[in-house]
């Protein structure tokens, strides 16, 4: 084979396996779309948002479509266990590459490997029997916004800690030696040179992470409550979009199983948003 | 390598694309029923279809769960042979023919170091409507707040809840809201302050195997099997298995196959209630 047939052969294996990602992903939207139409048609879009409540079945109550609690059900419980997950796996991160000894390093990396293996019905149960009891005794009724959280938080804890020791480990050792010439602390060090450098292999770090978050369905529902409300406090059980086409997909009929296709859609919004608030923070990532 | 992929390419297509179709229309052949519906009957259908299948050497029951109405709906669409569904006919389905095959009934359910006795029709729409939001006011004898279990919307025994206490769903003020039966008792039997309500079957048999629930007699009358299969406990419902036309040939056959006494033990056993004693 010529050398430059063999280029072209792997220039079509790439468009090959680029193309069929990214139409795997127009397929799931485009199906989405196709799903959601018929209640966007006969409902629609905007009583999604105007209803008095969310009670879409015809048969057992009256039809009403409002999406607005879980999506803040959703954005809630992510930016909870966000808030709690990553200053903690940044500062993991950075006491793995420069604080620990090589052994400690090496066995704090294995058991956040072990943390970010074990799955998510597993992390449900877990919430559900001990921490939602413990919560309860707080304030009950103990399924709540605040379960939801700190359960995505330990979800989350992993793909932080370790996108951030990666991205920190892939610092240019002639930014590092620089440093230590000029006779800087480990502290600045850290902070002034090693962060700075690394932070756009953590911020996708972070972005993969909310996505997790905001994606998760199993723990969240056996730990949230899944009422439809907008909560009033961090004890206020929540229903997440996720949540709620794992609870009724089953149950479902027309407009009410179209309904719930909206929710996944909805849940595609939040995602693209995400990222493109993620584009807007990463200059180096904003043109790609 | 190359070619590999270009084989892989189309195949994973497709397999996303069918993928993207839930309740495949599968065709039954002549040897095959296809049952779907209530999630009551589906584990109870289940089983009698594997003793059937014994019994007829050469036939597949398939029984695929997915809720009353989907049984409905595949019964009179035809994606389903037959359709299970855990309540009796509505006057807009008078077309299908429902067969009776068993009796199931809800009940109330608190947690087992629950002392409240009884708690009257009036009180359950109190608490499920939010008036009453402690146990004192309901004569529970102690100070502290009920978690109200409730089920997601769609479910049969949401359905028939909400009819038997006249209450509409948007009323309803839940402190936890719940998939299937399993959930529902694991909620209540985790929380002493719960109160719920379940499927006697499965709550009588959890509660006979050491879950800490308790089931609450209603109106006096105490659930249970006796109860369930003569009418007398309020809360009671009959299991349907529904057809679109008058059966025929296979589907007859299973049909009269679940009314019979050859499958009493196998009701009994998953703690719902035959007909006949």
């Amino acid at each position: 084979m010529s050398r430059s047939r063999r280029d072209s052969v792997l220039n079509w294996t790439l468009l090959c396996s680029g193309s069929l990602a990214g139409l795997i992903v127009l397929l799931i939207v485009a199906f989405l779309l196709i799903e959601s139409a018929p209640a966007l048609w006969r409902v629609g879009a905007a009583r999604f948002f105007t209803d008095a409540s969310w009670h879409p079945n015809p048969v057992s109550s009256r039809g009403t479509f409002n999406m607005l609690p879980m999506i803040w059900g959703t954005l809630l419980a992510a930016a909870g266990g966000f808030i709690l997950a990553a200053p903690l796996g940044i500062l993991c991160g950075v006491f793995c590459r420069f604080y620990a000894s090589r052994t400690l390093a090496h066995v704090f990396r294995r058991l956040i490997e072990l943390l970010a293996g074990i799955p998510s019905v597993v992390y449900g149960l877990w919430g559900l029997v001990v921490l939602v009891p413990l919560i309860r005794r707080l304030a009950p009724p103990g399924p709540s916004l605040l379960a939801g959280a700190l359960i995505l938080a330990i979800m989350i804890l992993p793909t932080v800690a370790l996108t951030a020791e990666a991205a920190l480990t892939a610092v240019s050792h002639e930014h590092l030696r620089a440093a230590a010439a000029l006779g800087l602390s480990r502290a600045a060090t850290v902070r002034s040179v090693a962060l700075p450098a690394a932070w756009p292999g953590i911020l996708t770090g972070l972005l993969l992470a909310i996505g997790r978050a905001v994606g998760e369905t199993m723990a969240i529902l056996m730990v949230c409550g899944n009422v439809v409300q907008t909560p009033d406090s961090l004890f206020a059980p929540v229903r997440t979009l996720t949540a709620n086409i794992a609870l009724e997909m089953a149950y479902a009929m027309d407009d009410h199983r179209s309904a719930l296709f909206v929710s996944g859609l909805m849940l595609t919004a939040i995602i693209v948003a995400l990222v493109a608030l993620a584009a807007r923070f990463s200059p180096e990532r904003a043109d790609a | 390598m190359n070619r590999a992929l270009l084989i892989l390419t189309p195949s994973l297509l497709l397999a996303s694309l069918s993928a993207c179709n839930p309740g495949a229309n599968r065709k039954p052949q002549e040897s095959q029923l296809v049952l779907t519906g209530s999630s009551t009957c589906a584990p109870l259908v289940n089983e009698i279809g594997k003793r059937f299948e014994k019994q007829n050497p050469g036939v597949r029951i398939d029984v695929q769960t997915g809720g009353t109405s989907r049984g409905i709906s595949d019964a009179r669409s035809g994606l389903a042979d037959i359709g299970m569904a855990s309540r009796n006919l509505y006057d807009s389905e008078s077309a299908l023919h429902a067969f009776p095959f068993a009796r199931d009934g809800i009940c109330i359910i608190v947690h087992k170091t629950n002392p409240i006795a009884e708690l009257s029709d009036e009180d359950v729409i109190a608490i499920y409507t939010g008036k009453k939001t402690n146990w004192n006011e309901v004569g529970g004898g102690r100070d502290a707040p009920i978690t109200v279990v409730h089920k997601s919307e769609g479910r049969s025994t949401l359905e028939l809840f909400l009819k038997y206490f006249k209450l509409d769903n948007t009323n309803v003020k839940p402190s936890v809201v719940i998939g299937d039966n399993q959930q529902g008792i694991k909620t209540v039997a985790g929380n002493p302050d719960a109160i719920g309500y379940v499927s006697i079957g499965s709550a009588s048999y959890e509660a006979e195997h050491g879950v800490a629930i308790k089931l609450l007699p209603m109106k006096g009358i105490v659930p249970g099997l006796g109860t369930v299969r003569d009418g007398s406990f309020p809360l009671s419902r009959t299991l349907n298995l529904v057809t679109r036309e008058e059966p025929s040939g296979l589907a007859l056959t299973f049909i009269e196959f679940a009314r019979s006494a050859g499958v009493h033990d196998i009701i009994k056993e998953q703690y719902f209630v035959p007909l006949a004693p």
